[in-house]
């Protein structure tokens, strides 16, 4: 072990010795191939975009302002690969990423060998940040919120007392769920059941649940994902059942109308921590860039990757300044990051000492009648800090 | 709770058919295979899944062209089964027999085999949906004349269109079987073959045709399985064949391997297990138990009835070959 270790910190060494005296490179990890894709795609140009707005700034302090894009297919294995790589290149700074937190968790702590920052636009998992791990930050909101919002927004908007909760028996879907579950009981409603289930295709035993369920549940909160409740949603439409549907942030993606169907799928809410362009004013004149300049639409992880890159390049600039005008180290780069105030698109942006944002907002949405995933409706947002580590 | 109970029975029952018969047609597919082969094809819950898929392939390129839900099924069916059962022969040429022809003894080998050519099958599916579509989650296309519902008994069931098709579908299956075993020349030559391959092929067999037409009569009941399935359940994956076929290879075990009713009935009874505890156990256990023990407690049951009863439900002692 200690044999790896020399080794690590002997190419690492090596490769200072090499890397280029004015390059600095910002790395990217987010799924570009695969059925995420789309998802991860938008965290690379949203950086991107970040990245080449900031060039002309970075030329006058003396750097060449580079991105380097990673695709870690959605695979903690290849996550892994990819960050030793990253950590092997001198130049490489900052990292933007990752799209799923079963990558992330596991990449950080690779890029935390080296204290290379990494700032997050999409990890919910509590424990991305519950680490403490001094390198490692997000901008968006955590699961342990997430489920109490949707609570909220039931029990105090909907007038929703008795809930029938379903879980995926995930780490998100039924944290999700416990959170959720516990929020609307301390408020004062009830969760009539409180269900997993592995099933992808044969739901028929849970509705059946759900129609003898007394009280007659009057919400249905599903914590998983869009492949999961896109069928389920549509099995129980087609038996005739109208309880009205909630779920996370794992319900954002287009895909959810197409497994459920447009008419099934419409009304339903969700709680996300990305909201649409249409959420965020400062957003609007940004989106037109990247519409110019990609052909594609700006949508919520395009907008945090490119809060997410800034924060990263500012983080820098302090370094650089801090360094006399020198290539900083990458743990000074690091200690800068987590100091940044400042405003994004998304808001107020600041780390609390896990590496949390102080802020961050919540969204509650509704699925579009239309079946087009951009008219959603945005509901309500709600500010909200983390809570403190357990 | 008595109440509840009782108020959902009848439909709990329906519906545990309609899954019991899915596991039922898959069953014949192994029960098959091994009374010919004494091989565990658990290739066969792909060969499942890929009439799943083509299916779902079927109802959409041709569900705007044809007008009458029931004949795109038809068509569905149709190719379906020819697919699967010719990917089931392709399967068998390739994968079990050359290992038979080298005389391997050691039953592991085909099995570990099978397992193989199933993650081989999975990865397959996926490319070629990957490249075709850039879909992972196939969905079936909705078709009117199918989606039709009907209240029975004051609406104490529910059942769909689709349902009647996929019961009346797999009885014909099953009814078309055991004729074809029973009665057929064909039919005659697999059980000649199952008794004792070498003396059937002494008797003028050729035993690697008559295991071809096994697979690809097996590989045909899975795929029209998997069509009606899709149908059913909407969502495909390459994956999804996987938990269906442990529970149709189970169904086979517990009706009495080899058995062709014996795997209709375990099927049957398999698909009521499943269901009763899917929706009853938080009921019946206040909630202490959820949905997500219903194959635990299933399962468990299954294990029970073959300590009793080992050679399964209508399985026989397995005589002395002489």
């Amino acid at each position: 072990m200690r044999k790896i270790g020399l080794l690590v910190a002997g190419v690492a060494a090596l490769g200072m010795a090499l890397g280029q005296a004015n390059v600095i490179k910002i790395a990217t990890q987010s799924p570009l191939s695969g059925p995420q894709a789309a998802l991860g795609e938008q965290i690379k140009l949203g950086a991107e975009l970040a990245i080449e707005e900031a060039k002309a700034k970075f030329k006058a302090l003396g750097f060449d302002l580079v991105l380097v894009p990673y695709d870690d297919q959605a695979n903690p294995d290849v996550g892994v690969a990819n960050a030793n790589r990253i950590i092997n290149d001198p130049d490489i700074l900052g990292v933007v990423g990752h799209l799923n937190s079963g990558v992330a968790i596991p990449s950080s702590e690779v890029y935390a060998r080296v204290n290379l920052v990494m700032v997050s636009p999409a990890n919910t998992n509590p424990r991305v940040t519950d680490r403490r791990l001094p390198n490692v930050n997000r901008i968006c909101g955590r699961d342990d919120v997430q489920g109490p919002v949707g609570a909220e927004y039931a029990f105090n908007n909907l007038k929703v007392k008795n809930v029938f909760v379903i879980h995926d028996k995930t780490a998100y879907g039924q944290g999700l769920a416990e959170e959720f579950r516990k929020r609307l009981e301390a408020l004062g409603g009830k969760a009539v059941a409180f269900v997993g289930t592995e099933e992808t295709s044969n739901f028929v035993p849970i509705i059946n649940q759900i129609r003898a369920a007394r009280p007659v549940p009057e919400l249905i909160y599903f914590g998983g994902i869009y492949s999961q409740i896109g069928p389920f949603v549509k099995q129980l439409r087609e038996r005739g059942l109208k309880t009205r549907l909630m779920g996370g942030d794992g319900l954002d993606s287009s895909e959810f109308v197409r497994l459920a169907g447009k008419e099934n799928a419409a009304g339903t809410y969700y709680t996300t921590v990305a909201g649409p362009v249409s959420a965020f004013p400062k957003a609007k004149a940004v989106a037109q860039r990247f519409k110019q300049k990609y052909g594609k639409d700006m949508e919520g992880f395009g907008i945090y990757a490119y809060d997410s890159a800034n924060v990263i390049l500012a983080g820098l600039e302090a370094a650089i300044k801090a360094a006399g005008g020198k290539k900083p180290t990458r743990e000074q780069v690091a200690q800068a990051v987590r100091q940044v105030k400042m405003e994004g698109l998304t808001g107020t942006i600041e780390f609390d000492d896990k590496g949390d944002n102080k802020k961050a907002k919540y969204f509650v949405m509704q699925v579009a009648s239309t079946g087009n995933w951009a008219d959603n409706k945005l509901i309500r947002v709600i500010e909200m800090a983390a809570p403190g580590s357990r | 709770m008595l109440e509840q109970i009782l108020a959902l029975l009848p439909q709990v029952i329906f519906d545990g058919f309609i899954l019991g018969f899915v596991y039922a047609m898959v069953a014949l597919g192994y029960t098959m295979v091994y009374g010919v082969l004494e091989l565990i094809n658990f290739a066969h819950s792909e060969i499942f899944m890929i009439g799943a898929v083509v299916g779902v392939e079927v109802f959409r390129y041709l569900a705007p062209q044809v007008e009458s839900g029931f004949l795109l099924l038809l068509l569905a069916l149709i190719l379906g089964g020819v697919v699967a059962g010719i990917t089931a022969i392709l399967v068998e040429r390739f994968a079990y027999r050359p290992l038979r022809k080298r005389g391997t003894t050691n039953r592991l080998v085909p099995l570990i085999t099978a397992i193989g050519v199933s993650f081989i099958l999975q990865d397959l599916v996926r490319l070629i949906e990957g490249l075709w579509h850039n879909e992972f989650f196939l969905r079936m296309r909705t078709v009117e004349d199918l989606e039709g519902s009907v209240s029975l008994f004051g609406g104490a069931i529910f059942a769909q269109t689709k349902s009647f098709t996929l019961m009346g579908v797999s009885i014909l299956m099953l009814v078309g079987l055991t004729y074809l075993v029973n009665r057929t020349k064909l039919g005659v030559a697999i059980r000649a073959v199952a008794q004792d391959l070498h003396t059937a092929s002494l008797m003028g067999i050729d035993p690697d045709r008559i295991i071809s037409r096994t697979f690809l009569i097996g590989g045909s009941l899975g795929g029209v399985a998997g069509v009606l399935f899709a149908l059913q359940y909407t969502t495909i994956t390459p994956y999804v064949g996987f938990l269906p076929g442990i529970k149709a290879f189970t169904a086979a075990v517990l009706g009495g391997i080899g058995n062709i009713p014996g795997a209709m009935l375990g099927g049957l009874v398999l698909g009521q297990l499943e269901n009763f505890f899917g929706t009853y156990l938080p009921i019946l256990t206040n909630g202490n138990f959820g949905t997500e023990y219903k194959d635990v407690v299933a399962f468990l049951i299954l294990i029970f009835i073959l300590l009793v009863r080992p050679q399964g439900l209508l399985g026989q002692v397995v005589k002395e070959k002489v």
